[in-house]
């Protein structure tokens, strides 16, 4: 089973992220379960969701505690919530931000971390290239996808278009794609991302 | 057909499959995206013909649904927490009047203080009502449980609550299979109703009942709902030969047949329960659990059958009597009542506190090793508790306790439990 945990506010599309994640799975005939953290449901409150994905059904319902992989949508909640918690030793962590891992004061913490499972990209500029709005999620997602190989872009796509429709669709993948390759251009090249 | 989809979207593309003709409800978290749907369902002529009702408070919602339903229509509504305890008197006039409404329970705590996370108290307050209570440990399993409610509510005019974990469930995108249109039509039939309000055949349903004939009225409330046991078994297998799908029944043993220890609860928990049995068969512990997915009429029976070789008994229950303990686990005391096993009571969950595998892995060893209280509060802070009690006796005006736990937990956002 390989569990994910994404953190951001409210707003930003967390819970939708996970869903669509989990589309994406069960697209390719995966089990997945996507389900949110519900803390007080306003804009701006730190948010997290939870996604599962597994061969066989998923049975259990506790929150996700030991994320193989990591989705930060805003690097300011790296300050105010324990993000980290939990995060298996070789995990993947993907954080939206322009700064660079020294810049966000986490290079000595991830000093030991595998540096190919780390990953820095600019998601919220992303989507404001592509989708006109700030809105981190499926830039994110198409950056997951390149990381891990967890889901395919064209499932990603198929995902996409069941949570959204007609140009926002479309908007939101041509951001997962950007971001998707540029997550390939930086992990082929061997240096963090 | 296969959908990956929000538990809610489920139930409510369930409920339009059953083609109910009155839809009366006012939203309330977590059971809202249910309503939400099934407005925009009937809104676009999907179930036809329906009439969507908006109501001004859980009160009106059930009331609409007993006029509803005396008048001869399948009516169907959804509520949670506070909302079912607003309509408290209009539930339990459904079900005196016998009249077969079924309703979605988002199940959500009860304040104060205010919670609108999971558990397992606004139903359980109404499980004497006269409502048959169904509680559903998947999404699959909710929707194939109300497409059995109407069937099974309409069969004995009895009316049927299906109880499905708010956010845990309600919100969870899954893996759900949707029957076909035809496929529900095949097993429920239209409804026809035992009494119905016609000018053309004018019947009295309400009237005042004294002493002289009100034990005789009760009595057969309670004898329409103990027929339950024998009809929903029998709802089931059908079920399960029309859809291929094992949804529903009394009672659900896991790996319980040779255990030592059994562990018995209500909805989504059994899940995790079940990996955590499964973690422990393989070290050799001799454990297994039991879902109850009929509360009410509480299958007394098969609860005695599926318990009785075990050498103890924890029931997990997200529920609290105060001042007794457990709701559930005195239902199964009275169960295995003369066998002389110990029935340990185990309140988790509260108000959306995560019952996880690290917790129930470490209290069913205790169980397994026979040290487990009689009752116990799962991960339950006792460090701030006694310090609440400190304040208390301390002082006079200690204050509020809610607040004063909430300072001495310092920030709470976001924490992961």
């Amino acid at each position: 089973m390989f569990q994910v945990r994404i953190h951001g506010r409210g707003g930003q599309g967390v819970v939708t992220a996970a869903e669509m994640l989990s589309i994406a799975a069960f697209i390719k005939g995966k089990h997945s379960q996507a389900f949110p953290s519900f803390g007080s449901e306003r804009m701006g409150a730190p948010v997290m969701a939870f996604c599962r994905i597994d061969a066989k059904e998923i049975r259990l319902r506790e929150p996700v505690l030991n994320p193989d992989a990591l989705i930060i949508q805003d690097p300011g909640l790296l300050h105010q919530v324990n993000l980290f918690e939990g995060l298996a030793e070789h995990g993947y962590i993907l954080i939206n931000s322009t700064h660079t891992l020294a810049e966000l004061g986490l290079e000595d913490y991830l000093r030991e971390h595998p540096q190919r499972q780390v990953c820095v990209i600019p998601a919220s500029e992303i989507a404001l290239k592509h989708v006109g709005r700030p809105l981190p999620n499926a830039a994110l997602l198409g950056g997951f996808a390149a990381l891990t190989g967890l889901i395919q872009m064209e499932a990603l796509q198929a995902a996409i278009r069941d949570k959204f429709s007609g140009k926002i669709a479309e908007q939101n993948i041509a951001a997962a794609q950007a971001a998707f390759a540029q997550v390939q251009t930086n992990t082929q090249g061997a240096t963090p991302c | 057909m296969l959908k990956q989809i929000e538990g809610s979207q489920a139930v409510a593309e369930a409920i339009g499959l059953c083609r109910p003709e009155v839809i009366c409800a006012y939203p309330i978290t977590p059971q809202t995206h249910i309503v939400e749907n099934l407005g925009q369902m009937v809104d676009k002529g999907q179930i036809d013909p329906c009439e969507y009702i908006n109501v001004e408070s859980e009160f009106a919602a059930m009331s609409v649904a007993i006029g509803a339903s005396a008048a001869g229509a399948r009516a169907y509504t959804a509520t949670a927490s506070q909302g079912l305890l607003f309509m408290a008197e209009a539930v339990y006039n459904a079900s005196g009047l016998g009249l077969p409404i079924v309703m979605t329970i988002g199940n959500r705590a009860i304040g104060a203080p205010i919670n609108i996370w999971n558990d397992h108290q606004d139903s359980l307050s109404m499980r004497d009502a006269g409502w048959i209570q169904l509680y559903a440990e998947t999404n699959q399993e909710a929707v194939d449980l109300h497409i059995q409610a109407f069937r099974l509510a309409e069969e004995l005019s009895v009316p049927v609550m299906v109880c499905v974990d708010g956010f845990i469930l309600t919100h969870a995108y899954e893996r759900v299979d949707i029957p076909e249109q035809a496929q529900v039509d095949a097993y429920l039939p239209p409804f026809s109703p035992r009494q119905m309000l016609d000018p053309a055949n004018p019947v009295t349903i309400g009237a005042m009942v004294g002493p002289e004939a009100f034990m005789e009225v009760r009595y057969l409330a309670h004898y329409q709902q103990m027929q339950a046991l024998g009809l929903i078994p029998e709802l089931a297998e059908e079920f399960q030969q029309q859809f291929g799908r094992d949804s529903g029944g009394l009672v659900k043993p896991y790996r319980s047949a040779d255990a030592d220890t059994i562990v018995v609860a209500l909805g989504s928990v059994n899940g995790t329960i079940k990996d955590v049995v499964d973690e422990m068969r393989e070290q050799g512990v001799s454990i297994g659990s039991l879902s109850i997915c009929t509360y009410r009429p509480f299958p007394r029976k098969a609860v005695r059958s599926a318990l009785q070789h075990a050498k103890r008994i924890v029931v997990v229950e997200k529920s609290l009597a105060v001042g007794i303990g457990g709701i559930v686990a005195t239902d199964v005391q009275m169960a295995v009542a003369g066998l002389h096993k110990p029935v340990h009571t185990v309140i988790a969950g509260l108000g959306g506190r995560p019952i996880t595998r690290d917790s129930l892995r470490k209290l069913f060893h205790k169980a397994d090793q026979g040290h487990l209280a009689h009752l116990q509060f799962l991960d339950l802070k006792h460090a701030l508790v006694h310090e609440e009690i400190a304040r208390m006796e301390g002082q006079r005006h200690s204050g509020p306790s809610a607040e004063n736990i909430l300072r001495g937990m310092g920030t709470i956002a976001s924490q992961i439990r």
